[in-house]
């Protein structure tokens, strides 16, 4: 178990919490935080096992947010000493106050606990077993050329790979009295083969189905995914799909494998039920959602088999904290119950215009940027009496086993989605029987979880997740992870993708 | 506001450089950023950001060629500027050859602005605005129009100094304002949106006015299934498909048999005839109405760049013309390998065409029948063999009839390869500059025309209002 680390609590923070919050104070803000963020990262890649990229980076600001007579005002800096932290508390207090005229309902914060105090602020660090930041170079890059020039061996014609580890420390102190230190790690492989036939000019991808987590280097290396099993069989599954017959487009039950609905979970259920896109707050740019608050308790999302949960408390979840960056702690929440929308992810702001406790959903992705609310980690339960992957294609008699997350595309209302996927394998009679190519799955995302027919049991079930979500103006990039079992779906609407090019 | 560090960014690059031994560059980004957001008709964010990174590269000799190794992150004091160059340092003495290894960008004389400080916005930039946005947020309010949108201003000063004596500075202001408007309990919805270079070259009430448009052309419904229609794209709708061709048009992706521009048996298909139509697809870092940055800034080594490219000069470069693709997306190195002359991204492009006439309302005039798509939206790749692209249109989709507006049809998700659309191109307008809805976080300086499309795949309804 690693601690904190001791150049980020060297940083000084006590002064600048001083600064800021009282400066706050003295100025009216019935409500002030200091945060103070630093992100570090180390990127890799190779291309056909040489390598391309070798590099580190790191962000550090802070930020002071006020609310200041019902207003919101922040002002964020790279500049980290008491001056700065007193300005940027003028600075938010004066932007709260041109921003008054133009806000009509005042921001409410739902009350907090106190976590920790600014002598002693709670502490909280991820799990992991060994840090990257203690390797060389030459050693972050020895898996990637291991696996490069295996799947080169194999037969591939291209091989990408990369990884991409992330180090985030973060410190949060607030008027109320709560104080926060957390340090968070995560990290994110990548790995595909390329198969061209040079008469041909065809050619096709393979890449891995490892998810992003939130683990150290011993992801690399085997723990939390067998990365042997996996690149052995890569270049026969592309060989595979590289001849495979063409879908015929039409409708097909779908047993969807954790490494794609994953996906499918993020766009069709993650997304819809964040409560600020339910409210028009990014109805100019991602959206908002049909999953309205008038439909709480009400709105059948999908067949009884589906059950979603929120949480920021998974281990190894890329959203997972000990508070969130309005020091609210860790919980976990039912957003669907027995296939019913029963809850939403919130804010403090939110929670209070509702007159409810935040279910710690504030984020934001460096000190300098304003807090919005993001996805927590969106779960779709096990069935605890569930069988395996292959029980639920035993069951079908014309569907597709779909492997492996690649394409995504879902409206701005969260309605139509249409999703590719690494392996598509046909199913007849209750085997699979090869590889089809050129498939896109196409619903709606009522239609599609209400046809949720049977979902495997716990060994079916996996965290996947991505490092790339975005949200807000200016935008925002944040990791989020989402377990899942094996599913099945019946009479989806499956597109052939030359067809739809006009081939 | 306050310097944003102590050390002026010409004194970073310097000091990095000079303990950073032979084959280095450091790289300085200083950005400035201001913002406004509002939904619901008012104000819920805004803010003000500056900061300071610097980037260093630096290479070692090692087995077999060159090896590079980059380190970037924040400068608070000279101790920070050591500890990135040991970092890059160390990482290039621990590498291995890289693949693109080529003789660093010399140079003579710094740029005369060298020593400037880096020009700053603020909150004020948004004087104009501001109250322009309170009046239209009143006037919705009066009659039931519901504003949402977004300002933002960013001044990014890159300055970058090398071991082999260059000096160069580019200023790169860029401003953006988008506005929705949603009327009938949100059934409704409209979308504009302009790019430029400061917030004062924007005025809210003729975008206002284009909003107010749309919401009158969606008082009347028209069922028109999906299917392959003639479809008028707009130019930021026609700007975002483009986005996505260039961002696919590496020359080494395709020598490598992997792209939609790869030749079967080998090769690229630069020399091939892509259209009929007489559209060229340009980038030029000094054009008047998009200019942006004269040399490379890429620090990372991809299929489209390479890190020792560094202040490479950026040249105009046709990627097609008049329908034949001219060139791909190269860097020294791939382009060596390729025997063409390198053609680095530039961070801009213009489609025109040749025969394109007046106005989108011009073009809606002379079309008899037709879809009008306002923007696209959640555009990714489906097939890199053909470059199938899919995604949604958004906040109005109206039927065109003799010329005119007749009514509001919904939204549909599109399947369309960007390279199959330009050969059925029918029409189009002139080019003026847009912001790309889809990209225009990344991307911003584009211009196109409004184009007419045949037979645009609309694969699927979709509900989204």
């Amino acid at each position: 178990m690693f601690g904190i680390d001791d150049d980020f609590i060297a940083l000084p923070l006590r002064t600048l919490t001083d600064a800021a919050l009282a400066r706050a104070a003295q100025l009216g803000a019935e409500h002030a935080d200091l945060r103070v963020m630093r992100t570090r990262q180390l990127v890799g890649s190779t291309r056909d096992g040489r390598v391309e990229n070798s590099g580190s980076d790191e962000a550090l600001a802070m930020a002071v947010r006020v609310v200041h007579d019902g207003s919101w005002g922040f002002a964020a800096s790279d500049v980290l000493t008491a001056e700065e932290a007193v300005r940027l508390a003028d600075r938010a207090v004066a932007l709260a106050r041109v921003s008054r005229p133009m806000a009509t309902t005042p921001v409410v914060l739902a009350p907090e606990q106190v976590c920790g105090s600014v002598d002693s602020p709670a502490r909280w660090v991820s799990d992991y077993d060994v840090d990257p930041w203690l390797l060389s170079d030459a050693e972050r890059a020895a898996p990637l050329i291991a696996w490069s020039e295996r799947l080169l061996a194999l037969g591939a014609d291209h091989v990408d790979a990369s990884s991409q580890a992330v180090r985030e420390n973060s410190y949060y102190a607030d008027l109320g009295g709560t104080a926060t230190l957390q340090q968070r790690l995560r990290i994110e492989p990548s790995l595909t083969a390329v198969m061209v036939d040079s008469t041909t000019g065809d050619f096709d991808s393979m890449a891995t189905t490892a998810p992003p987590t939130a683990r150290g280097w011993e992801y690399m290396t085997g723990t939390g995914w067998d990365w042997s099993a996996e690149i052995e069989q890569m270049p026969a599954w592309l060989r595979e799909k590289l001849a495979a017959p063409s879908i015929e487009a039409g409708r097909y039950d779908l047993v969807i494998d954790p490494t794609n609905l994953w996906l499918t979970i993020h766009e069709s259920v993650g997304h819809a039920t964040e409560l600020d896109r339910a409210l028009g707050y990014e109805a100019n740019y991602a959206g908002t959602s049909f999953a309205t608050p008038d439909k709480l308790g009400t709105l059948q999302y999908g067949s009884p088999h589906m059950s979603v949960t929120g949480d920021r408390s998974t281990p190894h979840g890329l959203a997972t904290v000990g508070w969130d960056v309005e020091g609210v702690p860790a919980q976990s929440w039912d957003i669907i119950r027995d296939g019913v929308l029963v809850g939403y992810q919130l804010d403090r702001a939110m929670a209070g215009a509702s007159g409810v406790r935040s279910n710690g959903c504030s984020f934001a992705d460096s000190g300098l940027h304003v807090p919005i609310q993001r996805m927590p980690n969106v779960s779709l339960a096990a069935d605890e009496r569930g069988g395996t992957t292959a029980d639920l294609i035993a069951g079908v008699d014309n569907g597709l086993y779909v492997v492996g997350d690649k394409s995504w595309s879902i409206d701005m209302q969260r309605y139509n989605f249409q999703f590719t996927g690494q392996r598509f394998f046909r199913i007849k009679s209750g085997a699979i029987v090869g590889q089809v190519r050129d498939v896109a799955y196409q619903s709606n995302t009522i239609d599609f979880w209400n046809s949720l027919a049977a979902r495997g049991g716990p060994s079916t079930y996996l965290l996947g997740g991505a490092f790339n979500c975005g949200k807000g103006q200016p935008g925002q990039v944040a990791s989020v992870s989402h377990g899942a079992p094996s599913c099945l779906f019946t009479d989806v609407n499956i597109l052939n993708t030359n067809e739809e090019a006009g081939r | 506001m306050s310097a944003p560090t102590p050390l002026a960014p010409h004194e970073i690059a310097e000091r990095a450089l000079a303990s950073a031994g032979d084959g280095a560059a450091a790289l300085v980004s200083v950005s400035s950023e201001a913002d406004l957001r509002w939904a619901n008709s008012m104000l819920t964010t805004n803010g003000e950001r500056t900061s300071t990174t610097l980037t260093v590269l630096a290479t070692a000799a090692v087995e077999g060629g060159t090896s590079l190794g980059q380190a970037s992150g924040p400068v608070r004091s000279a101790t920070d500027i050591e500890a990135l160059v040991a970092r890059a340092r160390v990482t290039a003495s621990n590498g291995t050859a890289a693949a693109d290894a080529e003789p660093p960008i010399s140079g003579g004389a710094a740029a005369s602005d060298w020593r400037e400080p880096a020009p700053m916005t603020s909150g004020d930039e948004f004087a104009s605005l501001a109250p322009q946005l309170g009046e239209a947020f009143a006037r919705g309010r009066a009659d039931g129009v519901e504003h949402f949108g977004y300002a933002e201003h960013e001044i990014a000063t890159t300055l970058l100094a090398t071991s082999a004596g260059l000096r160069l500075r580019h200023v790169q202001p860029t401003a953006r304002l988008e506005l929705t408007a949603k009327s009938h309990s949100r059934t409704r919805s409209a979308w504009a949106g302009r790019a430029g270079r400061t917030m004062a070259g924007f005025s809210i009430p003729p975008l206002d006015d284009e909003l107010r448009q749309g919401l009158t052309w969606q008082a009347r419904s028209v069922d028109v299934p999906p299917g392959r229609h003639d479809t008028i794209l707009s130019p930021s709708a026609v700007a975002d498909m483009l986005v996505y061709l260039l961002w696919s048009s590496s020359a080494r992706d395709a020598a490598e048999g992997r792209t939609v521009f790869s030749k079967p048996g080998g090769g690229t298909r630069v020399g091939d005839t892509l259209t009929a139509a007489r559209l060229s697809l340009t980038s030029d870092p000094r054009d008047p109405e998009l200019p942006s940055s004269p040399f490379v800034t890429s620090t990372w080594s991809s299929s489209m760049s390479s890190a020792f490219d560094l202040g490479l000069p950026l040249q105009p470069t046709s990627w097609i013309t008049d329908g034949l693709l001219t060139s791909l997306v190269s860097t020294r190195h791939s382009a060596a390998d390729l025997g063409v002359a390198a053609t680095p991204m530039i961070d801009g492009l213009r489609l025109t065409h040749a025969d394109g006439r007046g106005s989108l309302d011009d073009l809606v005039r002379r079309t008899e029948r037709g879809l009008l798509v306002t923007c696209l939206w959640y555009i990714r790749e489906v097939d890199p063999r053909t470059l199938l692209l899919t995604g949604l249109t958004r906040d109005g989709v109206y039927l065109v009839e003799g010329g005119e507006v007749v009514g509001s049809v919904g939204n549909y998700r599109f399947n369309v390869s960007p390279v199959d659309m330009l050969a059925q191109v029918r029409d189009a307008s002139e080019t003026a500059p847009t912001l790309p809805r889809e990209w225009g976080d990344y991307f911003t300086r584009a211009a196109a025309p409004a184009a007419l499309i045949e037979g645009f795949n609309l694969s699927t309804r979709s509900d989204a209002l």
